[in-house]
């Protein structure tokens, strides 16, 4: 079996087994971008040269002793809009296509301490606004999947750098969906921790009060072991938390029997392809079979949750994207004349459509006179959706449904209806809204080789009962690395 | 003033806060420095970063607001101010509106006209901007974001105050509780204090306030003074001719002695303030209240009674020494020192207030050290040096660090208390001056003042006056 169809863990305990070498796992995910990359387009960069040299220091510290984990000499990759020190990271924009930052992101300090090694910088919607990374200013990434089709969005470059065996396991952000959907739709394993969980230190934001950095990865044990990893307090981001459960590896365990499980009926509703919630209520009925306690439940309020996520997402974008302004770093326009005209022209030419669009609503929502009818409005709406998933939570352990109304749309399909694209995020933004953790983990397969996800929602730090049920159902047959691992292999 | 209007005037108040870091970050907040040297990424509004509140921000604010009679809103959060300027390097300045840290304050004043309550309608807190340096030359800009990130507290009073007396007054009290409190310098040359005028006026005994204008760049008590008297007139002009007053913000040139528009109220900025989402609201626990209040130092007033008590100091001394905390400061530690009270209190009253005053300086400016002036004391007390040289030493010490000890003793300023030489030069100048020896005799008083002076000038001025008084009283009997 190519070295390329191990697992994270695998490949670690191959390496410290001395079967591979760092460098052999580095050289061949280098050698499979080459190969493929052409066609899927999920890296905007690839750090050949560095990765080759981390790969030496990196073996180095496995064989004295000094980096001993789990992740140990694992090729990574990070989405473009997690800041790499001395490592282009552009957010997929024209207006950061040069920015190369001065310090790490948190997690990916974290990473590299634990000794896994950045392969490179994945594709993404501009700005982590899009749900098909086709907003990207790089061009579209494919799902490697199915060419025809988008891998999802924002992080649909880690999603398929991960599918297409570009990488082992990658980070994204999801700050409406953006980590679970692509996982989905590629058929991989994706997380969006608690809000709070993982620093956002270094992580260029989109919406403030709804990013989250996370994992996608070929199976559960591999997530719970990035989550181990990536999570920690941060002093650097008011945001963060301090927990002492960042042990998430202890719910590994095959063991669902009482465990609640909430079905919330409003997430199955019209809009909802078939064989998708075939697919879904499939996996909930496995689940079932082990022991598991289910419960139909209404959660209504998800009809407000797209406006509401698009009010607070887009007012905060629209402040948190002022400073890409020609002055500082990045792209500025090449002819002006006067302050004023280099700012207009610079962010027209530097931002592409979908961005100024969230912008002009997020500036309109934010403007006087329209701040409370709007933006107060939807903070309220938001409170309220975290008040009845408390509720939900006081019934159930975890709450499950699809990541996505459909499989991957065909590319060029979405772009045309952006009402439609932001629709589509029915069954994700609401976790985000509540600050809850979500995971999407594959179960089946839909025409035209499509993967399914199913989505796990859980109480606040609770990721440990995701992990325990997305395990659990691993465990009977729902995993990425056994339903598509050799497929083109041996 | 014209008569038949009244001049209504608020304050909003730009202090900033002595912290050694940032509001946001962990740099330095020392001024001067090369430019872009006291920057990290949280303050140059790199991407990615992540502001961290400063705690001793919200504990000077607590502080100041405490000391002015405010409600501490103990749920408080930090909104952000949107506006695209290169100063600025996120284009938004972190500030406070909604819940602002201190609200419904007030200070009294004092002037000519009596005693009044201004009313303080917030205190908030916030980050100050970079510095923009335009190059006439290369016909371009730099900026330096060593000050971006540097504290801020605004202080927005209700429009209280009907003169420049008035306003010169609650600037005075709002300088010297938060210079009590160490939480500012307050210098309005170097811009540590700030503050912008608001100002309308109004026929006398109309109720509703006239349009008001906002008057900027004012960086000293006579810039404000002369800027409030400008404005003043300046309106009651308009109306006089029938014309209608334009809310504006104005800046002030204090060398023109005259101001000029900078922007209407038709070209204001829709800010669209709104909540920080990088920072957690801030809950104000009454535990944290009280910590402060218990690390409250003595105000004027209980100070100003305590030196009368402890120090028998007379009231007027009293009233200069406490004008401000770092006279204060060096009377009580000079004091430490073993000096004599009143003696520190003259030197604080006399010579330090002549010398501030020539130079044009403020009392923080004073860089001796209490030790050297305990010292100087303590070389008149032995009579080691006569009072005309300690003036000169004291001089000198007042803007070199030098030692008085020591440099009395390398410039040979020592008196000389050898009395045998002492009695050779009053003979040697008895005999010189055989006419003022005749006057004294024949009962000019006067004349003895002359020989001492002689004897003083003889003795190179190293001589105790009061020895040679006695000396040539004994010999002239």
């Amino acid at each position: 079996m190519s070295i390329l169809y191990l697992t994270a863990l695998e490949l670690s305990a191959a390496i410290k087994e001395k079967k591979y070498t760092v460098e052999d796992a580095v050289k061949a995910v280098l050698s499979r971008i080459k190969e493929s990359d052409g066609t899927f387009n999920c890296y905007i960069t690839v750090d050949e040269e560095g990765a080759l040299k981390e790969a030496a220091d990196v073996q180095e510290k496995i064989d004295n002793g000094t980096i001993t984990g789990p992740l140990a000499g694992v090729p990574v990759a990070i989405k473009d809009n997690i800041c790499t020190e001395g490592l282009l990271t552009t957010c997929a924009s024209k207006i950061l296509y040069n920015f190369v930052p001065t310090f790490s992101s948190e997690a990916v300090i974290n990473l590299k301490n634990a000794g896994a090694v950045i392969i490179g910088k994945t594709n993404m919607d501009e700005f982590a606004m899009g749900s098909t990374t086709e907003t990207s200013h790089f061009g579209p990434t494919k799902n490697p999947r199915n060419p025809e089709h988008v891998p999802g969005g924002s992080s649909g470059g880690s999603a398929s750098a991960v599918a297409a065996d570009e990488c082992f396991f990658a980070l994204g952000s999801d700050t409406g969906g953006s980590i679970r959907q692509p996982a989905s739709y590629c058929g991989v394993v994706g997380m969006k921790p608690t809000y709070g969980r993982v620093s956002r230190y270094g992580l260029i934001a989109y919406g403030s009060s709804l990013d989250q950095i996370g994992p996608l990865c070929k199976d559960v044990s591999d997530c719970a072991a990035i989550m181990e990893v990536i999570c920690s307090h941060d002093p650097k981001d008011s945001t963060s938390v301090k927990r002492d459960d960042n042990d998430f590896t202890k719910a590994l365990v095959d063991d669902v029997k009482g465990m609640k499980i909430g079905i919330p009926r409003d997430y199955f509703k019209e809009g909802l392809d078939d064989e998708v919630r075939d697919a879904v209520l499939k996996a909930v009925d496995v689940l079932k079979e082990k022991g598991a306690v289910v419960e139909e439940f209404d959660l209504s309020l998800v009809d407000y949750a797209i406006p509401t996520y698009y009010t607070i997402a887009a007012a905060e974008a629209s402040s948190n994207l002022e400073r890409f302004d020609g002055i500082k770093y990045g792209y500025r326009t090449e002819e002006y004349n006067g302050l004023h005209n280099m700012y207009k022209k610079t962010r027209s030419e530097g931002f592409g459509d979908e961005v100024k669009r969230r912008i002009m609503l997020g500036s309109f929502v934010l403007s006087s006179g329209y701040y409370d009818a709007y933006y107060l409005k939807a903070l309220k709406v938001k409170a309220l959706i975290k008040k009845a998933f408390d509720e939900a939570f006081s019934k159930y352990d975890i709450i499950i449904g699809p990541v996505a109304p459909t499989t991957a749309p065909k590319l060029g399909e979405s772009l045309s209806d952006p009402i439609a694209m932001y629709l589509s995020d029915i069954y994700t933004i609401s976790v985000n809204l509540a600050g809850l953790p979500g995971m999407s983990v594959p179960c089946g397969t839909g025409k035209d080789n499509l993967p399914i996800g199913l989505q796990l929602i859980g109480d606040c730090f609770n990721e440990k009962a995701l992990i325990r049920a997305a395990y659990a159902y691993e465990c009977a047959g729902g995993c990425y690395h056994k339903n598509f691992g050799g497929k083109d292999g041996d | 003033m014209p008569n038949g209007y009244e001049t209504v005037i608020g304050l909003e108040v730009h202090v900033e806060l002595a912290t050694k870091t940032k509001i946001f970050c962990g740099c330095s907040t020392a001024f001067g420095g090369e430019p872009n040297t006291h920057t990290c990424p949280v303050c140059t509004g790199m991407p990615g970063s992540l502001p961290v509140l400063n705690k001793q921000v919200l504990e000077y604010a607590v502080a100041v607001g405490l000391a002015s009679n405010c409600d501490i809103t103990r749920y408080c959060k930090f909104d952000r101010k949107n506006y695209f300027y290169p100063d600025n390097p996120q284009n938004y300045q972190i500030s406070q509106l909604y819940l602002p840290i201190c609200r419904n304050g007030h200070v009294d004043i004092e002037t000519e006209n009596g005693k009044k309550s201004v009313r303080i309608h917030e205190i908030h807190m916030e980050e100050d901007a970079g510095k923009l340096i335009h190059d006439e030359y290369d016909d371009c800009s730099y900026v330096d974001y060593n000050r971006s990130g540097v504290p801020l507290i605004e202080i927005v009073s209700e429009p209280d105050m009907r003169s420049a007396d008035e306003v010169i007054a609650y600037l005075e009290k709002l300088r010297m509780i938060i210079q009590y409190l160490g939480a500012s310098d307050c210098k309005l040359q170097e811009g540590s204090m700030r503050a912008d005028v608001n100002l309308s006026v109004r026929p006398l005994g109309q109720e509703e306030f006239g349009t008001r204008t906002e008057m900027k760049n004012l960086n000293s008590f006579k810039a404000i003074r002369r800027a409030i008297e400008g404005e003043t007139e300046r309106q009651i002009d308009i109306i006089e001719s029938g014309e209608k007053v334009v809310q504006e913000t104005r800046r002030w040139d204090d060398n023109a002695g005259e101001s000029y528009a900078m922007r209407s109220k038709e070209d204001a900025q829709d800010y669209r303030y709104f909540p920080d989402p990088d920072l957690v609201p801030v809950s104000i626990s009454d535990e944290f209240i009280s910590d402060i209040k218990a690390k409250e130092p003595e105000f004027r007033e209980e100070k100003k009674q305590r030196y009368i008590d402890e120090y028998k100091l007379p009231e007027y001394d009293t009233d200069i020494i406490t004008g401000s905390k770092k006279m204060a400061d060096i009377f009580e530690e000079t004091v430490k020192c073993g000096a004599d009270p009143k003696k520190v209190s003259n030197y604080l009253m006399g010579e330090t207030m002549r010398i501030l005053k020539e130079k044009e300086l403020d009392p923080q400016d004073i860089t001796f050290k209490s030790e050297s002036l305990a010292k100087l004391i303590a070389l008149q007390d032995k009579k080691s040096i006569n009072g005309t040289v300690a003036k000169e030493v004291f001089e000198v010490m007042f803007f070199e660090d030098i030692d008085p000890e020591e440099y009395v003793k390398e410039k040979g300023l020592l008196t000389v208390n050898d009395e045998g030489a002492l009695r050779t030069t009053v003979q040697k100048v008895i005999d010189e001056n055989p006419q003022s020896v005749a006057d004294y005799k024949g009962g000019k008083e006067k004349a003895l003042g002359f020989l001492v002076g002689q004897t003083m000038k003889a003795m190179q001025g190293k001589a105790d006056p009061a020895s040679v008084n006695a000396i040539l009283k004994e010999l002239l009997s």
